[in-house]
């Protein structure tokens, strides 16, 4: 009797633990989202929309960081997309067979998890040293080769999904082999693609250290994408790192608008697409 | 005339077979040329640091750019510390979450709650570290680190940890916010292994009498050592490579100090905070030496995540 209860202690013990666990992730993002909400919202204004990043002891707002931010990110996506895209098609059609798709495969999930500022190094190195100037399409060549992997395990795992009996079906008709994949399997996950695009969107949106060393920063509106760039990112951290009280205020404005913009994002797709897309 | 034509037509469509295969062969090519491009391309910018300094370089606590003398035990140090201290608090919790998602949570509470704890991956990096350095790390200096510096400082051993002011930014404030940050990704595979255990397993376990706890520690976590371990190594390699979080509260100081409590710096936010920053050659090159450390290591720790988790597939797939 005595074992049984220290058995039945034990237990409740532990299971109230891992409740304890459970609340205890619940507790960060609860105070994460509202402190945001708490300092970002007094913070908001119509300001924040219309006029560009001020000096220090002025007025102003964040227009051109968030248009920097917007044009980069389309423009990393834009790039991104297709690459990833067809690299996943490789690998879920063609991929049965040979040494080139378990290793891509393979690399695709480290390149997945690989830290960003790393990918930021490496486009200052090859683009940036080379033309001597900071710029927007650094910034998103490095925000695209972050969106790649993301693209290419989405359309992968979407294309697997789709069963068999259609890719026979349509090859039964005599379509040719490229024929069925446009035509057929790419339709067929068209919605699983796109989620696995709005997920590198929502990825790419919050990143900060890949943009430091290629887009750096622009205090003033420039829609040249061949000169340094401003952006979310890159302006809230410089403004939360400074000494200044209305920096601070807009560098939390800003913090609420990308995180709320990115977790919309994210839980938007997920209703948007309900099946599994495990990402890590 | 017409069998020509439906010749050529076939013709066509056979070379439009190849082009296309070709062209998916050639971007899933693209993936692996980007990661050997990345290394070489990193290996290329170390070259003058590797040049002057040679195996010095990993012994070596010097960081003077002044003088031109450079090493990176403090940063792999300071990169090694607090993905240490993120691992003590990242996997219990996530062990927790994930036994509480499999195991516990009413089933119509499953999803919000995975959800919930998902999002904390989606929160950006930068807004950690504000929040750290904002909020987080002025909790900690009034209540948690004067209480570790009276209680935990005086004692031998363990005390040399706890020594110093309690300033709020520092490694320890860095490790608790990315033990935090790895969570998601440590709890989602957890929890996603554990939902392989076929259910006679457990059911003979509970036909037999275990208590829910016996069930999760004798007989899932035994069958799903291999996975938990590759999401341990996810995390943290995650860890290793976080950026902005830590760049906030780590405290940027470039000395070596084995107070947790003290600011320190990690290979990633040496990075973020010098490299614009840098003059001359071999100050950039060392910090790119830095970045292909950092690389290397989190490429090791990522791969034997993936070949863990991969193993435990297999022998899924060899069971069914």
């Amino acid at each position: 009797m005595n074992l049984y209860r220290k058995r039945r202690i034990i237990n409740a013990i532990n299971l109230t633990l891992s409740m304890v666990a459970m609340a205890f992730g619940l507790f960060w993002l609860g105070w994460i989202l509202w402190t945001l909400i708490d300092k970002g919202l007094t913070a908001v204004s119509l300001d924040v929309f219309t006029k560009m990043t001020p000096p220090p002891g002025s007025s102003g707002g964040l227009l051109n960081a968030i248009a920097g931010s917007i044009a980069m990110t389309i423009a990393g996506v834009a790039i991104g997309t297709p690459i990833g895209v067809l690299a996943g098609t490789y690998l879920a059609e063609y991929g049965q067979r040979g040494w080139l798709a378990p290793t891509t495969r393979f690399i695709n999930d480290i390149l997945l998890s690989a830290p960003s500022i790393v990918i930021g190094l490496f486009v200052y190195e090859v683009y940036v040293a080379s033309t001597h100037h900071f710029s927007g399409w650094a910034g998103a060549f490095a925000l695209a080769l972050i969106v790649i992997p993301v693209v290419v395990r989405t359309t992968e795992n979407m294309l697997k999904l789709v069963p068999n009996g259609l890719r026979e079906a349509a090859s039964a008709l005599g379509a040719p082999q490229w024929k069925v994949i446009v035509l057929v399997t790419l339709r067929a996950s068209k919605a699983g693609i796109i989620t696995g695009i709005l997920l590198a969107l929502s990825r790419v949106s919050g990143e900060t250290a890949p943009l430091l060393f290629t887009a750096l920063n622009n205090s003033f509106w420039s829609a040249n994408m061949n000169a340094p760039m401003a952006n979310l990112p890159v302006v809230i951290f410089q403004f939360a790192m400074s000494p200044y009280d209305d920096w601070h205020k807009l560098a939390w404005a800003g913090s609420l608008l990308i995180t709320f913009g990115v977790l919309g994002l994210n839980i938007v797709t997920r209703f948007f697409f309900r099946s599994k897309t495990t990402l890590h | 005339m017409t069998t020509s034509k439906t010749e050529s037509r076939e013709k066509i469509q056979a070379f439009l077979d190849i082009a296309f295969k070709l062209l998916t062969r050639f971007f899933a090519f693209a993936v692996l040329a980007l990661l050997a491009g990345i290394i070489i391309e990193l290996f290329v910018g170390a070259m003058p640091s590797i040049k002057a300094f040679g195996w010095k370089f990993f012994t070596s606590s010097d960081w003077d750019p002044v003088n031109n003398k450079f090493g990176s035990v403090i940063q792999v140090y300071g990169t090694l510390v607090t993905s240490f201290i993120a691992l003590l608090i990242g996997i219990p919790v996530s062990f927790g979450i994930a036994l509480y998602l499999t195991e516990l949570s009413p089933a119509w509470l499953k999803r919000p709650l995975g959800i919930a704890i998902e999002l904390l991956a989606g929160i950006p990096s930068i807004i950690y570290g504000m929040w750290g350095l904002f909020v987080f790390a002025p909790k900690l200096s009034d209540n948690f680190q004067p209480w570790l510096i009276d209680h935990l400082g005086p004692l031998p051993g363990i005390g040399v940890l706890f020594q110093g002011a309690p300033m709020g930014i520092g490694m320890l404030t860095a490790g608790i916010i990315l033990g935090v940050m790895i969570i998601p990704f440590i709890a989602s595979v957890m929890r996603d292994v554990f939902e392989i255990v076929p259910p006679t397993l457990k059911e003979s376990a509970y036909a037999v009498g275990c208590t829910t706890w016996e069930v999760v520690w004798n007989v899932v976590l035994p069958y799903t050592k291999i996975g938990v371990v590759g999401g341990i190594m996810l995390g943290l390699g995650r860890a290793l490579g976080e950026t902005m979080a830590v760049t906030f509260v780590i405290g940027n100081a470039q000395n070596l100090s084995f107070s947790l409590l003290d600011p320190g710096s990690s290979i990633a936010s040496t990075l973020a905070n010098e490299f614009n920053e840098a003059f001359g050659n071999l100050y950039t090159s060392s910090l790119i030496e830095l970045g292909l450390i950092m690389f290397l290591i989190t490429f090791i720790v990522l791969a034997l995540s993936k070949l863990l988790l991969f193993k435990l597939g297999k022998m899924e797939g060899e069971k069914t």
